[in-house]
């Protein structure tokens, strides 16, 4: 029976439900010292003074540094070169959360009581704490060596005027993409141990060779002797990808007072110092005849980079702009993007990176259009789509070769389960009854670009390499271990892969261990982004397995005295087709894999241990349709989501169980997007959401239930067929609440709502109509 | 200043000589080496640190260790019945992939067993509201809510020791 496709329990929970994981703040080694942050209260200032006298001469404090200590260190890795990020600010605040100085201590208690004692007189400068202020003329500028507070303007090649002058009709639209914070359960959190024999960094990281290999750059020492461990990692959602100065503080602290060194960030830190996500803006035009049908796009991009722009949040907009089209045929389509400084929080991936961006634009512009025409939503999204048989289908992006999908497939699907007629007049109804709550039915067809990616595409966010790398290796009693590149934080990777290697190897699924996370054991690797552990490092599980595996036909066809291509196995034994009576076992055959006098003439031992290093041609395209039914209540303004349909394309699945919790997770994050989370700053560049008191992380009575279904085109560019679905949800779900949402209003008139759609906004709409 | 404090934590009796600003979750974690139960926020909102204070569920982020002298406090360590089988709780998030990183579930496992104690047969509504002071990031809680309903459907599961 495959394994591929089966609803398999995870061989990750047993530890994890009994307490027994392995984050990194449960290590304690012997000497273990606390490292504790000041971060700037101000979003733009110059630091005066820092007194750190009486912090020094607390009882149990072991260091207190400032810039000064590392003055000779270059700034934070990730950055662009000149504007980057140093280790500790020097001379200049930039954002409220930007560390000042750090205090190690015997304890996390006398860390921060020292903390406290630490003076900082700050000189505050006008802070741009929005996109507009940023670039309003005359505006503060950030960074001096920019001379304004634009990083990057991209131009469109040609801005389409006369296919918009020609349309029958055009519509636009203003949005505002709301930043977010990822907010992991587990904020960050590193310990390094800096001794003679190199330097370990156990740190919660979706990419520890990424880390370890910049780590050891950064400091110039052999990557030999450097050493990064991600154990369990309490969620990442792309939060855990970049280069935060913490990492390379705790290790040098750690050199230098000669004890390790842990850093366990609180909430409130996590809130303004781990990296943002979104905070886009978009102008969008479209061009369209009568029919309803796409003449002509337009969009730009202008994204908040923060204070700090590095080479993951420059990517966003190239993302959003490369998918800007979605799922339909638009016969021409005009992108711009633009890159701005603001005094907050440094921007970058947060699941979805980019593509929940494109997919919201176009999916409120197609709403806009069937508004616009008086066509059905759902009509508009089926004049526009591309059409099966046109795949592989070149877009308006270089990096966006579509290669598969069945975009009205996956729209059809989707309508077996929502009674949309019924819904209509049900909404209809409610309209003509003031006691009645409002009814609004939101579609979305989304698609995102994931399976990260071609060679060149992960180098081109500074990764070694955009392979992964698989190493299968049998022990010689026959069960198997395998060693991946990708680093796991909550996916299943660890089950998944098994699943993988069990019907490549024939072994048992409880005799194969998968291993990750640690770069003294994993012989390379790239890390868990961009939906790519299935697609990329899976495919590589299968790769290396099926190596392994011819190795071990021909092994037990040499012990069987006959022919491996007769070979087959079942129950973990060998045998010729058709004579199962004389087998050899799965474990004879691996014991006598490291015998020479045993193995097939040209065959050495360690035949059975395969790495490879899997690369893929293309990016994938994971695709679905969404429908959201909201209900507002006319009193309150507040929105509830009554059903939440959704059906995905994530081409092969190899564990229904984990694609449904992948999807489910996804899809809250989309709804948190669309109704309550939003990183808000006041004009000073004061943070106003910087505990969950303030920013909304929904709880389990604020998320609706899921009906989930699902089609499959597979990937063409691995054999497994699978296309990533990490990121599905996040893409698919906030266009489909705010299409909901605008739709029970659009009675009084409302063509859109940014996000987040809070009650008081609607609300205010209801009160204006009055 | 220090005070001694005696806890009896998963049936063990404890006692140290504690700060008396020291939380109850640096006292297990720390003190005790129980790293089971987790930090997630600062404001008392996430529930990670969630364990059973003489049965009832309490953040331990939010309790002094000294403040609690002579009580009973069980973690997820102490969650397990008492033939190492796991309970129908830790059961049910398995059986419905009721966890992803793990993080929030030792809080969610002890919050879900108050819940169950309390009633032992819950609608949906009243898990969701129940838990509503436990937050994960990584589920959308659909399957945190089935693992619930598991226990509920299974309160004498047992795997006969096996853990």
């Amino acid at each position: 029976m495959s394994l591929v496709g089966a609803r398999v329990l995870r061989k990750e929970d047993p530890n994890l439900i009994t307490g027994n994981g392995q984050y990194v703040d449960d290590l304690q080694p012997v000497g273990c010292t606390s490292m504790v942050f000041v971060r700037s209260t101000e979003a733009h200032a110059k630091i005066r003074s820092i007194d750190t006298a009486e912090a020094l001469a607390l009882p149990g404090v072991l260091a207190v540094w400032t810039s000064a200590n590392i003055a000779q260190l270059a700034n934070c890795p990730g950055g662009l070169p000149g504007l980057d990020q140093p280790l500790l600010a020097k001379d200049v605040v930039r954002f409220v959360g930007e560390g000042v100085a750090v205090v190690v201590a015997t304890d996390r208690y006398i860390a921060a009581d020292a903390a406290e004692l630490i003076v900082v007189d700050y000189e505050p400068l006008p802070a741009v704490a929005s996109l507009s202020a940023a670039m309003a003329p005359g505006a503060v500028v950030l960074h001096e060596a920019l001379g304004g507070n634009t990083v990057h303007f991209q131009d469109f090649e040609n801005p389409l005027d006369e296919a918009f002058a020609a349309a029958p009709r055009t519509a636009s639209l203003h949005v505002v993409n709301n930043r977010c914070a990822p907010s992991p359960i587990e904020p960050n959190v590193c310990l390094a141990d800096w001794g003679r024999n190199g330097l370990t960094l156990w740190a919660a990281f979706q990419a520890p060779h990424h880390l370890r290999n910049t780590i050891a750059q950064y400091f110039g020492i052999p990557q030999d002797s450097t050493r990064v461990v991600a154990p369990d990692v309490g969620g990442g959602f792309g939060a855990k990808i970049n280069f935060v100065p913490e990492f390379f503080l705790t290790a040098l602290l750690s050199k230098e007072i000669g004890k390790p060194v842990k850093y366990t960030q609180t909430r409130s830190e996590c809130l303004v110092a781990m990296l943002h996500g979104r905070a886009q803006e978009h102008d969008a035009s479209v061009a369209f005849d009568n029919d309803g049908r796409i003449l002509a796009l337009k969009l730009t991009v202008t994204q908040d980079q923060g204070a700090y722009p590095n080479g993951t949040g420059m990517g966003l907009p190239v993302l959003t702009t490369a998918m800007a089209a979605g799922c339909y045929r638009i016969p021409a389509v005009a992108i711009s993007w633009r890159n701005v400084v603001t005094n907050t929080t440094p921007v970058a991936a947060y699941r979805g990176a980019g593509r929940p961006e494109a997919s919201f634009t176009i999916e409120r512009l197609i709403d806009l259009i069937a508004d616009e025409t008086g066509i059905d939503p759902v009509e508009v999204r089926r004049r526009n789509f591309i059409p099966v048989d046109a795949f592989p289908y070149a877009t308006h992006s270089p990096l966006a070769m579509y290669d598969s999908g069945n975009f009205a497939g996956a729209l059809d699907e989707l309508l077996k389960h929502v009674n949309y007629d019924d819904l209509k007049k049900e909404q209809e109804k409610r309209r003509q009854d003031p006691g009645a709550k409002l009814l609004g039915i939101g579609f979305a067809s989304w698609l995102e670009i994931a399976g990260f990616g071609p060679p060149g595409s992960l180098e081109a966010f500074g990764h070694l390499a955009s392979w992964e790398s698989a190493q299968v290796r049998i022990q010689p009693d026959g069960s198997a271990i395998i060693f991946t590149g990708a680093s796991p934080h909550g996916q299943g990777t660890v089950t998944t892969y098994a699943q993988i290697a069990a019907d490549e190897l024939g072994i048992d699924f409880d005799r194969i261990s998968v291993k990750h996370g640690d770069t003294a054991v994993v012989p390379q690797g790239i890390g868990t982004m961009g939906s790519r552990a299935v697609a990329v490092g899976g495919e590589g599980v299968k790769t290396a397995s099926g190596r392994v595996y011819e190795n071990a036909k021909r092994i037990a066809a040499h012990l069987l005295e006959a022919s491996a291509e007769d070979i087959i196995i079942e129950d973990e034994k060998f045998f010729v087709k058709g004579t199962p009576a004389r087998s050899v076992p799965w474990s004879e055959v691996a014991w006598k894999s490291f015998q020479p006098l045993e193995l097939p003439g040209g065959m050495e031992p360690g035949a059975l241990d395969s790495t490879v290093f899997q690369q893929v041609p293309n990016f994938s395209f994971p695709s679905g349709a969404y429908c959201c039914v909201v209900e507002i209540d006319r009193e309150t303004g507040g929105v509830n989501i009554v059903n939440m349909y959704l059906v995905d394309d994530c081409g092969t699945v190899i564990n229904p169980l984990l694609v449904e919790g992948q999807v489910h997770g996804g899809v809250a994050q989309g709804i948190a997007q669309a109704l309550y989370e939003h990183m808000l700053y006041d004009p000073s560049g004061v943070p106003r959401t910087s505990t969950f008191m303030d920013y909304l992380v929904p709880a389990a009575s604020d998320l609706p239930g899921y009906v989930t279904g699902r089609i499959n085109t597979p990937n063409p560019s691995n054999t497994l067929g699978a296309k990533g679905v990490g990121e599905s949800g996040s893409v698919g779900a906030p266009p489909a609440v705010v299409n909901a949402v605008v739709d029970a209003l659009s009675h009084l008139g409302v063509k859109h709502i940014d996000m987040p759609v809070t009650p008081i906004k609607v609300w205010n709409i209801l009160e204006g109509a009055k | 200043m220090t005070i001694r404090t005696a806890i009896t934590v998963n049936g063990k009796d404890t006692s140290r000589e504690v700060e008396a600003r020291t939380l109850l979750v640096h006292y297990l974690r720390e003190e005790l080496g129980l790293t089971g139960t987790h930090v997630g926020c600062d404001t008392s909102n996430c529930g990670a640190c969630t364990v059973l204070l003489d049965g009832e569920a309490v953040k331990s982020c939010t309790v002094f260790a000294a403040q609690i002298h002579d009580c009973n406090i069980t973690t997820i360590e102490g969650a397990a019945q008492a033939d190492g089988s796991f309970s129908p709780i830790q059961e049910g998030f398995r059986q419905e992939h009721g966890l992803q990183c793990g993080y929030c579930t030792p809080g969610m496992i002890m919050a879900s067993t108050a819940l169950l104690t309390e009633n032992p047969n819950p609608t949906e509504e009243e898990i969701r509201h129940a838990l509503e002071g436990n937050l994960c990031r990584c589920t959308g809680y659909e399957m945190i809510v089935n693992a619930v309903r598991w226990a509920a459907e299974n309160p004498n599961f047992t795997s006969g020791g096996a853990k």
